[in-house]
């Protein structure tokens, strides 16, 4: 019953897929996209945390700060992905993402 | 060892299924709730690790601020979401397979992996056993990665003042307080001095 590294990596597999999935499956609205994201991101924490953790014998504080900078990453992508979702929505009316390709060439 | 088991079935049955109920849940209010639920409980799975501080981080940060940013915008916006939901069982197939590939790839991954022997002598910071997890994080953080923090805040202040300027919008007709011209005045601006003869009136 102990646990491990492995089991770390299979919950942080899990959720990484759960996020790809996701974007797969809700394709056109743009906010659980980037729920999706977030979760992708989580899992990379979470992979990041349990490498920091078993690494060696006593561990390696270096994943955390790594896994920290991440988490500012991750802050920032929400903030700006959501300014972007408002200032889309207000100038269309919709968040469809279809409707999204009018700069194509 | 027992309820550190226990306790992280617990923690990684309940996010998993957090996880799925995001990207399945027909309303984006309960996607949104669910997501705060995933993060809480990645955040337990911080704390039985030993990472107490990214842990308390993880709920600050994103159950304070992230996920409460998503609810309002999700709030704020008048979609009709059960619109956007058309077509959702039309990508569940490749969907489905992309996903479980990717899936059974990582599970070889993490099944298969060895640590290489020469690891343990290339870890940079140990853990040092006699210092909390925050403390030891801080005497790394603000010294050797010091670079990294400070590349951190500039990333947080370009993300606001980006997030700033793409929702803020003036608008015409409303009248502003223009602080400079406020300022700016002085007695011959302000003041107009009329001799008005007696009995007559101002034309």
């Amino acid at each position: 019953m102990i646990i491990g590294l492995g089991h770390y990596l299979v919950v942080a597999a899990v959720l990484f897929t759960l996020g790809i999935f996701g974007i797969f499956l809700n394709r056109k609205n743009v906010i659980v996209i980037l729920m999706s994201v977030e979760l992708i991101l989580l899992a990379v924490n979470i992979n990041l945390v349990a490498f920091s953790a078993f690494l060696g014998t006593n561990g390696d504080i270096v994943g955390q700060v790594y896994a920290l900078i991440v988490l500012t990453v991750a802050a920032a992508e929400a903030a700006i992905g959501l300014a972007i979702l408002v200032a889309y929505y207000r100038n269309r009316g919709s968040i469809a993402v279809e409707d999204v390709n009018l700069m194509k060439g | 060892m027992i309820p550190q088991a226990i306790f992280f079935y617990l923690f990684a049955a309940v996010c998993i299924a957090s996880a799925i109920m995001v990207i399945a849940s027909r309303n984006p209010v309960h996607s949104v709730l669910f997501l705060i639920l995933a993060f809480v409980n990645a955040a337990g799975l911080f704390v039985l690790v030993g990472a107490e501080f990214l842990a308390m981080i993880l709920i600050v940060v994103y159950v304070g601020a992230v996920a409460v940013l998503f609810l309002f915008v999700v709030m704020m916006l008048d979609v009709d979401f059960a619109e956007l939901r058309h077509g959702f069982l039309n990508y569940l197939p490749v969907g489905g397979l992309v996903g479980i590939i990717l899936l059974i790839e990582l599970i070889f991954v993490v099944v298969t992996w060895i640590v290489a022997p020469g690891t343990p002598k290339t870890i940079a910071a140990p853990i040092a056993g006699d210092v909390s997890n925050t403390q030891a994080l801080g005497l790394v953080l603000y010294t050797r990665y010091v670079y990294f923090f400070e590349a951190a805040g500039m990333i947080l202040l370009v993300a606001m003042i980006g997030a700033i300027v793409m929702t803020l919008q003036h608008k015409a007709g409303v009248k502003r307080q223009s602080i400079a011209a406020q300022v700016g005045r002085n007695r011959s601006t302000a003041i107009d001095i009329v001799k008005v003869k007696s009995g007559q009136g101002l034309p």
